[in-house]
């Protein structure tokens, strides 16, 4: 019972699995001066989903999953600032396909390897993009950013407006097919092969799975996703700077599924809300020294909680139940 | 009928002292100021900080009775145009603020710009200053400066004296103007340009790049950096290959000698000219008053840079703004306002705001790093030009004509 959501555990949607869609849409009416940073929230949820089906199921420590959030930002902001392509949809489905090509191409060296070799190469890869970018200043304007990134209104009628309300829903329509997509694929025979890699890979081969292939796959299919997430980084802020391909979002996205819990799938949907919460309160705060408190709820987190917030609140459930349960259990 | 007639007298009564009341109630008006708290742009976010502060604690008569201003401080981190976006329409759409100032960085202030125009919320830009972001902007204006307008004259001035120029500048939009613009000034004056290197926005380390401008044997080098850590480590690039030895003269905006970084710089900047719109050691009444009182708030030892003055004078327009339009603020009329400001205090000198362009009209100074009383200071030989306009977009105009 270590890890709850998987192959073996029950594919039926439980009643809790529809409570973060039900919170996100009374968050439209509650909070309608937060959603541009709801937006945010959402978007970073899919890339942090992204980083947990590779991560939490895979085994795959990477500290370079932002090269494709950012592969898949820079391309829709290319798209638009230098070709003029504004549709929604085409933005995303470009951001996909750059993103997953670079995810199996990478993949396919990466996957060779693993522990220290693999998450040096994957650093290196993020390393190399944000080089990149850092360079042909033609296409991405280097450190100055690109700005003024056109995005149409979605199906001609949805403007992405200054309050984030089309942002909002766009990024929680996206984030829902995301989701659909993972679930999925944890429960099916893919996801318990994947599973198993992680818990001994050695026996995976022994018995005839092949280890290297669905590495590579799943690799590919969380770098769509994180492009994905780019593109909407883009579409809800309509800029984009160097930063997305640096080491920080990399490492704060570990930070957040951490502090959510990790290989959990909710846990993704948990640490990024916790993570931008805490920042925006404390950096509204303490505008100056607003990282050390970041800093110190990770190191609470890792001190105290190892399975993230949701690994307290299992952890209080199991006792819950075992006090209720008495002897009988 | 009686109680009727005395609830419409009371109901006129309480109006009539709403309406009165109104002008003279506390009020406040809340002000955005985004900056930079953390990341390696630090520096020159507590510079901004600093200029704000001392004018809000010294001025605090300059506002009209009763009414305050609050300012919503909050973090950009660098030059992170997207962080900088989402700070602004936050501070727009939740704290609603009135006005937004600050801003160091131009990739920031450029990814501002649309939201700016969009919201109609007045943006008055402390220090970034890529020359076209105004532009396309009609509520932004600017307390800075230019590069063209220090880099221009720079490039004519060093046409007289030298042959052979090389350039060495930070690879970002100011950086790429001050390049431009001192190429055009060195070259119409005769001079030669033997190369031109861009140096990586978040570089760590100056000397590759200044090895092979020594190996070109230049007659002298037309630097311009972002300031703050930069500058000093630049410096550093440029007397530990000892190139003020081999006669290869370091000249560039303000930007590669800023009086808050001059004194760790040590001996080897004696004899760097740059020139700038805004000196420590300058002898202006003006700027010996206000290097006295932030040595009094701050330190005897530390000097403000261009970037106080800069947040300074963005203060007091804005504080004048409030006083024309009697304690409210309203994003046409505070335009219109800034479009025809002056300023005769300013420590920089006089300077304006072009009604066209929205940019500063600066005063320009030569000045050579020298020693006065044992410390290291920017000492203004002479005035270039009392009031020059960016010359790029002088440029524009009669380019197109």
């Amino acid at each position: 019972m270590k890890h709850p959501v998987g192959y073996n555990a029950d594919a039926r949607l439980r009643w809790t699995e529809w409570l973060p869609w039900v919170l996100a849409i009374v968050v439209f009416f509650a909070l309608p001066d937060y959603l541009s940073m709801g937006a945010r929230v959402l978007t970073y949820i899919l890339f942090a989903l992204s980083l947990d089906l590779i991560l939490g199921y895979a085994g795959i420590i990477t500290l370079g999953h932002a090269a494709f959030f950012g592969l898949g930002a820079y391309v829709t902001g290319m798209l638009s600032v230098k070709l003029g392509v504004t549709d929604p949809f085409l933005q995303l489905l470009a951001s996909a396909v750059a993103a997953g090509v670079l995810g199996l191409v990478t993949g396919a060296v990466i996957m060779r390897t693993h522990g220290l070799t693999q998450l040096m190469l994957t650093l290196a890869v993020a390393a190399v993009c944000l080089e990149i970018a850092n360079k042909a200043t033609h296409l991405t304007g280097g450190a100055d950013g690109l700005a003024g990134v056109v995005v149409a209104p979605i199906f001609g009628m949805f403007k992405f407006d200054l309050y984030g309300k089309t942002a909002y829903w766009w990024c929680l329509v996206i984030l829902f097919a995301g989701w659909w997509l993972v679930r999925r694929m944890i429960h099916s025979p893919f996801g318990a092969s994947l599973t198993g890699i992680r818990e001994n890979r050695l026996r995976m081969e022994a018995i005839g799975a092949p280890v290297y292939a669905r590495l590579v796959l799943v690799y590919t299919i969380s770098a769509v996703m994180a492009g994905v997430a780019g593109a909407l980084l883009t579409q809800t802020n309509q800029v984009v700077g160097l930063n997305v391909l640096g080491f920080e979002p990399s490492g704060e996205l570990m930070v957040m599924l951490i502090l959510g819990g990790v290989g959990r799938l909710y846990g993704a949907f948990v640490g990024p809300r916790v993570f931008w919460v805490a920042q925006d309160y404390l950096a509204k705060q303490f505008p100056e020294y607003w990282f050390f408190g970041i800093g110190l709820l990770l190191v609470i987190v890792v001190l105290f909680a190892r399975g993230g917030v949701l690994g307290i609140c299992d952890g209080l459930l199991a006792k819950f139940r075992s006090m209720r349960g008495g002897g009988t259990a | 009928m009686n109680s009727y007639t005395l609830r419409t007298t009371l109901v006129v009564a309480a109006l009539a002292c709403g309406v009165t009341a109104l002008p003279v109630a506390a009020q406040t008006i809340k002000i955005g100021l985004i900056s930079s708290y953390s990341g390696p742009g630090a520096a020159q976010g507590d510079q901004i900080d600093k200029g704000v502060k001392l004018y809000m604690k010294l001025n605090a008569d300059k506002l009209p009775p009763g009414v305050k201003i609050e300012l919503v401080q909050r973090d950009d981190t660098g030059a992170n145009p997207d962080v900088a976006k989402r700070i602004a329409q936050e501070l727009i759409v939740r704290d609603k603020v009135q006005l937004i100032t600050g801003i160091v960085w131009t990739p920031n202030l450029a990814a501002i710009a649309p939201l700016s125009t969009e919201a109609k919320v007045p943006v008055m830009s402390m220090n970034a200053a890529g020359a076209k972001i105004l532009n396309a902007a009609p509520y932004m204006a600017r307390t800075s400066f230019t590069l063209c307008q220090s880099a221009y004259p720079a490039g004519q001035w060093a046409a007289k004296k030298y042959k052979k120029a090389y350039t060495a500048v930070s690879d970002f939009a100011p950086g790429h103007e001050a390049e431009g613009c001192f190429t055009r000034g060195f070259k119409e004056g005769g001079g030669e340009i033997l190369g031109a290197v861009r140096i990586p926005f978040a570089n760590p380390d100056f000397v590759p790049f200044m090895q092979r401008i020594k190996d070109a044997k230049p007659d002298v080098i037309f630097a311009f950096n972002p300031a703050g850590k930069q500058a000093a480590a630049m410096m550093k690039a440029y007397t530990d290959l000892n190139m003020d030895k081999v006669n290869i003269k370091y000249l560039g905006t303000g930007d590669i000698v800023t009086d808050e970084e001059l004194a760790g710089m040590g001996d080897a900047a004696l004899g760097v000219t740059t020139v700038h719109h805004y000196s420590a050691a300058a002898d202006r009444p003006a700027n010996k008053a206000f290097v006295a009182a932030y040595k009094k708030e701050y330190g005897e030892n530390l000097n403000p840079g261009f970037m106080v003055v800069g947040a300074w004078d963005a203060m007091e327009a804005i504080y004048a703004a409030i006083r024309a339009q009697k304690g409210t603020i309203d994003a046409q009329k505070t335009v219109d306002f800034w479009k025809t400001y002056k300023s005769t205090t300013s420590p920089r000198g006089a300077f304006s705001i072009d009604p066209d362009t929205r940019d500063i009209i600066n005063p320009e100074y030569l000045r050579e790093v020298r020693k006065v009383g044992g410390k290291l200071a920017n000492v203004e030989l002479e005035t270039i030009t009392a009031a020059i306009k960016d010359p790029l977009k002088e440029w524009d105009k009669t380019d197109k004509k």
